[in-house]
């Protein structure tokens, strides 16, 4: 892999997936770098940053700081900032120079919570990983650390898991799910993490089936099965034909208390269409084309997938000249519109604006897929 | 949801100008962004280069904000990346990866362009890349190409030059030896400087070439730049260019640093004839800015005035200006006191001790309430912000205005801002004011 990009962007990276997954579970959540990572999060990554008032900081690590192994400082700078805003918790993120200088955040986060009594934790990132990683990895050790009792199961409950702006925006599609549930007879217990009171996400243990809209909600549902025996099915409920196979799944998961396959059947047999993003919402969009309109279309997953999502005809790669090579021959190709310079020019080009690639540049145009397909 | 929450009280985020004992009031922490994102960062300023690729070095986080600042200004064209992973930390191959990787891109590129940057990163600072010789065997593989060193490596802005200090030297460093003229620079801007400005038409009305890479529309205008014998600059991250570029192609160089007090501009202007030999009364100039600080002052009568260190580098002596025409400056947001700026905060520490002067970047900032009592006329993006007014001057750096005609050109903008209403929110995300924009 030549890790060159002459003409792609570039995807929100790990440490910013922290941020975005915790953003509205009021907490503290400190980017350990220099600078720079605070101005790319909250300008590229994060829509809500103008409107809502998460507690997220940057520890301004300096070069003596790194060298010195000076790790009091960003101690004592959590501390302090904590006793001023008072937030429910407080998770530390990594990025590249932590990671050289063999920075440990998970002794950081347990002396800041001696010191404060605020629970505190560390999410494994280092800027080098995709917002998945640091996405998936942040709900999980919430749902670890904050949602542990078992409460009474509500019937026909679903935890929505793994919703976060970066790829559902703030266009409405979260909502639009949360409608599609309801609709369908189903109760919303909480979407994690967009959306839901502290109170409901705490108590998502009440709920019979979570769904898992992005991979970014998938260790949480595994974590949610460990603990509490909840099933999860994998799928975003996208559109009107592909939803209620969505919700089949859920029912036949309740029934069963097992996993249910929903994006596994719709597997295509020859795919003239690509699809390029994430690995669970480009997979349901994939089903919604084939169950709706009859296209068959293959995924390229750039940014990290879970094992058993992607299916035999996709791809995950991550090099711009492999994604090149492998959009040849594509009759149609949907992707974000920064991909555009590299589909050929034989190729229908469908711009689907995704947050985690292109950030704001063409938020308004992004559609609302839980709506229309 | 979220709900905002409002703190008791703004101390440590906000203490009087009277009460600052240091030249950095506020405690160094945990660090808040606003989003006012109209301060050019290092792709903006090198995209100034014409013709010039950027090509960026870094880890995926590091990335992401550059890629779509140039995305965002359109100029993605210009612009490429090299990813560092995991693996090229442990296996140590930091000038392998520059070097192919460079290759690489400007293989795939349509043509070559005349001028590569190439942006290293803290990474590289604390793994000991050898860039030296990473640029030597750049330039041996494409001799028709100018390759220098930029650097993204925000960790050492405490440690010597700052990243942004950094950038506006190598903005220069292209610059080829060439026969020289009389021909004057003006350094390290991010707009040009106004041609109605005293400094403009000192340098016009000797006939000497005014050469300014803000104008420059051609790599060759850029290179004409080295003939110049006389290279200015005013604004304060452009000094340490401006002295590297003199020492370096020869020249005189002056440092003439942007100030709102009449003393200092009209010293500067005096050292500015000195040095080309000329003369120049700006008593027109002065009374045209006294007239218009005037006119400003009926109009905005007890309106109080918020200005920020984001809309000009010099905010106490900003600050001084107003207060001595009348106006009613309550607040300056800016983190520090730049050194350019302490006798300002000195005269202002005794006459207008009840200014309040708060940090930017400090955690309350985040959920102190975004508003004022009083009806509040901002100065600058961040001022904006923070107090939550509709009327607001949205410059930054300066805005290209210098000496008594940006005082006057001021005035007119404040009573532009007072008369017109608009959503900051609108206007202060687009990043690098003035630069093209997709959004």
């Amino acid at each position: 892999m030549k890790q060159t990009q002459a003409f792609l962007s570039t995807y929100t990276a790990d440490v910013s997936g922290v941020c975005s997954a915790l953003f509205e579970l009021g907490g503290m959540t400190v980017m350990h770098d220099a600078s720079g990572c605070n101005s790319t999060y909250n300008t590229h990554d994060e829509p809500r940053w103008y409107d809502m008032d998460s507690l997220v900081y940057i520890s301004g690590l300096s070069e003596l700081e790194a060298v010195m192994g000076d790790d009091e400082k960003l101690i004592s700078d959590v501390s302090d900032a904590a006793r001023q805003l008072h937030p429910r918790f407080i998770a530390l993120a990594g990025t590249p120079i932590p990671m050289i200088t063999g920075c440990d955040l998970p002794a950081i986060a347990r002396e800041v919570e001696g010191r404060t009594n605020i629970p505190s934790f560390a999410v494994p990132s280092n800027g080098i990983g995709t917002y998945v990683a640091g996405a998936r990895q942040a709900l999980r050790l919430y749902a670890e650390r904050f949602i542990t009792s078992r409460p009474e199961k509500r019937k026909n409950a679903v935890n929505i898991l793994g919703a976060t702006p970066l790829d559902f925006s703030v266009n409405g599609c979260v909502q639009s799910m949360a409608r599609r549930l309801e609709e369908a007879g189903f109760t919303l217990q909480s979407v994690f993490a967009m959306g839901s009171s502290f109170d409901s996400i705490d108590e998502a243990g009440a709920a019979e089936v979570n769904l898992v809209v992005s991979s970014v909600g998938l260790p949480a549902a595994k974590y949610f099965q460990a603990q509490f025996g909840t099933p999860y099915v994998i799928g975003a409920p996208f559109g009107d034909f592909f939803s209620p196979y969505v919700f089949d799944a859920l029912r036949e998961s309740i029934r069963t208390g097992a996993p249910a396959d929903v994006l596994g059947t719709f597997a295509p047999d020859a795919p003239d269409t690509v699809i390029v993003g994430e690995s669970v919402t480009a997979k349901s969009l994939a089903a919604a084309l084939a169950v709706g309109y009859g296209i068959g279309a293959r995924v390229i997953c750039p940014v990290e997938a879970p094992n058993g999502v992607l299916g035999a005809c996709d791809l995950r790669l991550e090099d711009e000249e492999e994604i090149e090579q492998a959009l040849r021959g594509a009759r149609r190709v949907i992707a974000d519109p920064l991909y555009r310079r590299i589909v050929p020019a034989k190729s229908e080009f469908y711009p689907l604006p995704h947050e985690a690639f292109s950030g704001r540049i063409y938020r308004r145009q992004i559609p609302n897929l839980a709506e229309r397909v | 949801m979220l709900k905002r929450v409002t703190p008791d009280d703004t101390s440590g985020a906000m203490v009087r100008l009277g009460d600052v004992k240091t030249a950095a009031p506020f405690v160094s922490g945990l660090e808040y962004g606003a989003p006012a994102r109209g301060v050019w960062n290092i792709v903006h300023i090198g995209m100034l280069i014409p013709g010039a690729h950027q090509i960026y070095v870094c880890a995926g986080n590091c990335l992401r904000g550059v890629v779509l600042t140039a995305a965002e200004m359109n100029a993605q064209s210009r612009f490429s990346t090299i990813t560092i992973k995991e693996n090229n930390v442990l296996d140590g191959d930091m000038e392998t990866l520059l070097i192919e990787g460079v290759t690489d891109i400007l293989h795939r590129l349509p043509k070559l362009p005349p001028a590569v940057l190439v942006f290293t990163s803290c990474i590289h600072h604390f793994m000991g890349c050898d860039l030296a010789l990473c640029y030597r065997e750049l330039r041996k593989r494409f001799p028709g190409v100018d390759f220098t060193d930029c650097y993204m490596n925000p960790i050492m802005r405490k440690s010597g030059l700052t990243p942004d200090q950094l950038m506006r030297r190598q903005l220069y460093s292209l610059l080829k030896p060439r026969a020289q003229d009389d021909g004057v620079n003006i350094l390290g801007n991010c707009f040009p400087t106004d041609e109605t400005s005293e400094l403009v038409k000192i340098i016009r009305q000797t006939g000497r070439p005014l050469r300014d890479i803000t104008v420059c529309k051609t790599y060759e205008d850029y290179q004409k730049m080295a003939a110049s014998t006389l290279h200015i600059a005013y604004n304060p991250p452009a000094r340490a260019g401006g002295e590297a570029l003199s020492n370096r192609l020869g020249g005189t160089f002056l440092y003439l640093p942007l100030s709102h007090t009449a003393k200092t501009i009209r010293k500067n202007l005096r050292t500015l004839c000195e040095a080309l030999g000329t003369s120049y009364d700006p008593s027109e100039d002065e009374a045209r800015a006294e007239q218009a600080l005037l006119h400003a002052k009926e109009m905005l009568g007890e309106t109080e005035i918020a200005i920020d260190y984001t809309a000009t580098p010099a905010p106490m002596s900003l600050a001084r200006c107003l207060l001595e025409h009348g106006f009613r400056v309550t607040r300056i947001y800016a983190d520090s006191i730049a050194a350019d700026d302490q006798e300002a905060f000195c005269w202002l520490q005794e006459h207008a001790p009840d200014i309040e002067l708060y940090a930017t970047v400090q955690v309350k900032l985040r959920v102190l309430p975004r508003e004022t009592e009083k009806p509040t006329l901002a100065i600058g993006q961040k001022a904006a912000y923070f107090t939550g007014t509709k009327h607001f001057v949205n410059i930054v750096e300066g805005g290209g205005m210098y000496g008594f005609d940006g005082l006057r050109r001021l005035a007119e903008l404040m009573e532009e801002a007072y008369r017109t209403e608009r959503d900051a929110r609108d206007f202060i995300q687009q990043k690098g004011l003035g630069c093209d924009s997709c959004l």
